[in-house]
């Protein structure tokens, strides 16, 4: 990590998830989803890290360099196009079948192994508070302690001191708000609400194609393998249909009396 | 499958560049997000809404297809599906952003001096400098060779007298380019906001394009600096060809109107039941949801054909004309048709099958009405002018 310096660089992990209003249709078997003509978004989750550390790049002079990283299927690429035009300056695009899982500990694995790949080490790692495919909210807390690095969840508001060496952290927690003070490096993940995400102009759209974005395979990271999953995925299904609604007709004394006698005798619940 | 849901029946994604349908779906977000929660309401109180341009600029949604001046240097068919969107939101948003890039960024960048680009261009992009474009006067906007304001050369300058009508943005613009008769033809001029003898009034009453400013502009022996005339603009040909790039975005906006008015008829008949079943059951509905997607579908290869075309260098006015006339008319017949679905429902302004209709009344007539591009197809046709 880069303790030495007074430079803070800066890594925003973005995944690339269906749009949440997209419905969505489950394969013959519950083996997965069917992402045939699936609108894809980048996770409005790890959004809010990405435009956090574009405003801190705006605002320090101590930020050197946002690094955005994606893991995920080839098109996840549009994803990182999307962080790169909002302000990010380069960009890492893991894409290998031979990595696909969804299990987020194993992501966390695959991730963890690319960031130590990277010689100039980074000082602070955002990403959202999990994401709104598989809400399992796993990876950050996991890629911290892969990386044995201090991890604040679910942050409502940021502080870096700054000598850009330690932070002031606010999270809610049930009924109250948690102040927590911590040195950098450290992972960050985002609650909603704490920066307002920038659409990407138009302009930058164009000219994210021209940063530059390694891209790494289970090539350059070895040793992972799907097999390594901490959590096996079984099957999916659908949500059951919701239950046919009754509509009771007549007086309103007789509808409340029917009611009740529905509620008894039917649906059991009084 | 295809996607009967947003709609692409022909999987007309799969014809696009990764380019544009990021372009696409960058404004598709700002639409959803910040135009459809408030337009309802901007089109009930006629109120064009100021506060969405800044936005838009920061976008980069003005003059998006120009390479200089902070702009984005995006194809056609980028620019086409930026226009579908923003009629999806609503057509007086579409036709803001219409008049700014079509008919008013392109004449200077496309007949001005360098001078009047630096000046104007990056300012335009931002949307510091909003633009409008006079070419409609009182007595027949469909034939504008007979037009009557006038401008006569006095010492160095020129001195405008006549009235423009029909005019989006005209009391909003900080520069209107206005085409007049001199005795050398036709010329146009960059008249600025404020100089004396130049004053716009607002069209009140409109039940159409009620989020959008629609003005006339009166000239009363206004004096306009020879720096000020458009150099290389001469003759009628040069606001035509202004109106050409106009209704190319018009031609992807019919389509975006249309899918607005689809998407929310379809959510209706899935939750209307009547006669113990609902509405998508019905045989009669099927059919005439099955028309309204038909419609759509070929709009949509309508608008991207032209669009390869125009991005090639070979497109000619006349299929504009025709996309034009073939995509505000489809826009329109779906929006009554599914007007006319959404039953009482659809006449409430809270639905937004009634506003799209509405709305398509003027982009029927602007721009060329229906008839004109008819017109012009014919004499494409038969080599003779009928009009
Ligand atoms: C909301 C709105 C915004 C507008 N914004 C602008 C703008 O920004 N700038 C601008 O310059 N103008 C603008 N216009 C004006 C628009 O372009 C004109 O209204 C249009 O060109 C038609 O002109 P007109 O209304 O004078 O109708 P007319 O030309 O008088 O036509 C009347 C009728 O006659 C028909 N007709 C015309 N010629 C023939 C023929 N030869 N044979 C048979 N029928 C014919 C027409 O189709 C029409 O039905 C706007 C209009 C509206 C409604």
């Amino acid at each position: 990590m880069n303790g030495v310096s007074l430079q803070l660089r800066i890594l925003a992990i973005i995944k690339q998830v269906p749009d949440s209003n997209a419905a969505i249709k489950v394969l013959p078997g519950g083996s997965g989803i069917d992402f045939t003509g699936l609108k894809l978004v980048p996770d409005p989750f790890d959004e809010y890290g990405i435009e956090l550390a574009v405003q801190l790049k705006e605002k320090r002079s101590d930020v050197t360099e946002i690094v955005a990283l994606t893991f995920g299927s080839e098109k996840a690429a549009e994803t990182l196009r999307v962080a790169l035009a909002m302000g990010a300056d380069v960009g890492v695009h893991i894409s290998d079948p031979k990595l696909e899982s969804k299990d987020e500990i194993f992501a966390a694995q695959v991730i963890a192994a690319a960031i130590k790949k990277d010689a100039a080490g980074f000082d602070l790692i955002l990403c959202g508070k999990y994401n709104i495919d598989l809400d399992a909210g796993a990876v950050g807390p996991a890629l911290a302690e892969f990386l044995d690095l201090p991890h604040v969840g679910a942050v409502t508001s940021l502080e870096i001191a700054t000598d850009g060496k330690h932070f002031t952290a606010r999270r809610r927690i049930e009924g109250a708000e948690e102040v927590v003070e911590c040195g950098l490096p450290a992972l960050l993940t985002i609650e909603k609400g704490l920066v307002e995400p920038r659409y990407p102009s138009l302009p930058n759209l164009m000219k994210a194609k021209k940063k530059p974005v390694t891209m790494l395979t289970s090539a350059e990271l070895p040793g992972l393998e799907a097999s390594n999953e901490g959590v096996r995925f079984e099957s999916i299904a659908p949500p059951p249909p919701r239950p046919d609604c009754k509509f009771i007709d007549g007086e309103p004394p007789q509808m409340a009396k029917e009611l009740v006698r529905l509620l008894q005798q039917e649906a059991k619940v009084l | 499958m295809p996607d009967t849901k947003t709609p692409d029946f022909y999987n007309i994604d799969s014809l696009l560049t990764d380019d544009e349908r990021q372009v696409r779906d960058t404004v598709a977000r700002f639409v959803d997000d910040r135009v459809l929660p408030i337009i309802a309401d901007c089109f009930e109180h006629e109120r064009f809404p100021t506060e969405l341009i800044p936005e838009m600029a920061e976008l980069g949604l003005f003059g998006p297809t120009l390479k200089d001046y902070g702009c984005a240097g995006l194809n056609n068919v980028a620019y086409g599906l930026i226009m579908q969107e923003l009629e999806r939101g609503d057509s007086g948003i579409r036709s803001f952003a219409s008049v700014q890039s079509g008919l008013v960024m392109y004449p200077i960048h496309t007949y001005g001096s360098d001078e009047q680009k630096n000046r104007w261009l990056p300012q335009m992009a931002k949307a510091k400098a909003i633009g409008c474009f006079g070419l409609t006067e009182p007595d027949g906007g469909s034939d504008p060779g007979t037009m009557k304001t006038r401008a006569e050369k006095k010492g160095g300058d020129w001195v405008l007298n006549g009235a423009k009508m029909w005019i989006t943005s005209g009391s909003v613009a900080e520069v209107a380019v206005v085409w007049v008769m001199t005795e050398h033809g036709v010329r146009g001029f960059l008249v600025e906001k404020g100089i004396p003898g130049y004053t716009t009034r607002d069209i009140p009453h409109k039940f159409s394009l009620r989020a959008s400013v629609t003005s006339e502009l009166f000239f009363d022996n206004c004096r306009i600096p020879e720096s000020n005339r458009l150099p290389k603009a001469e003759g009628l040909g040069a606001p035509l060809s202004c109106l050409t790039q106009a209704r190319y975005g018009i031609a992807w906006g019919g389509v975006g109107a249309a899918i607005a008015c689809y998407r929310e008829t379809l959510e209706f008949c899935r939750q209307r039941i009547l006669f113990g079943s609902p509405l998508i059951n019905k045989q009669h509905m099927q059919v005439r949801l099955a028309d309204i997607l038909r419609r759509i579908t070929l709009g949509q290869l309508l608008a991207l054909q032209l669009g390869r075309l125009k991005d090639e260098g070979t497109m000619h006015h006349t299929q504009v004309s025709m996309a034009k006339w073939n995509n505000v008319r489809m826009g329109l017949d779906v929006a009554r048709e599914c007007r006319d679905i959404l039953g009482a429902g659809g006449i409430s302004v809270e639905c937004c099958p009634v506003r799209h209709m509405l709305n398509l009344e003027s982009v029927i007539t602007y721009e060329g009405t229906e008839t004109i591009h008819q017109l012009i197809v014919g004499r494409e046709i038969t080599g003779v002018a009928a009009f």
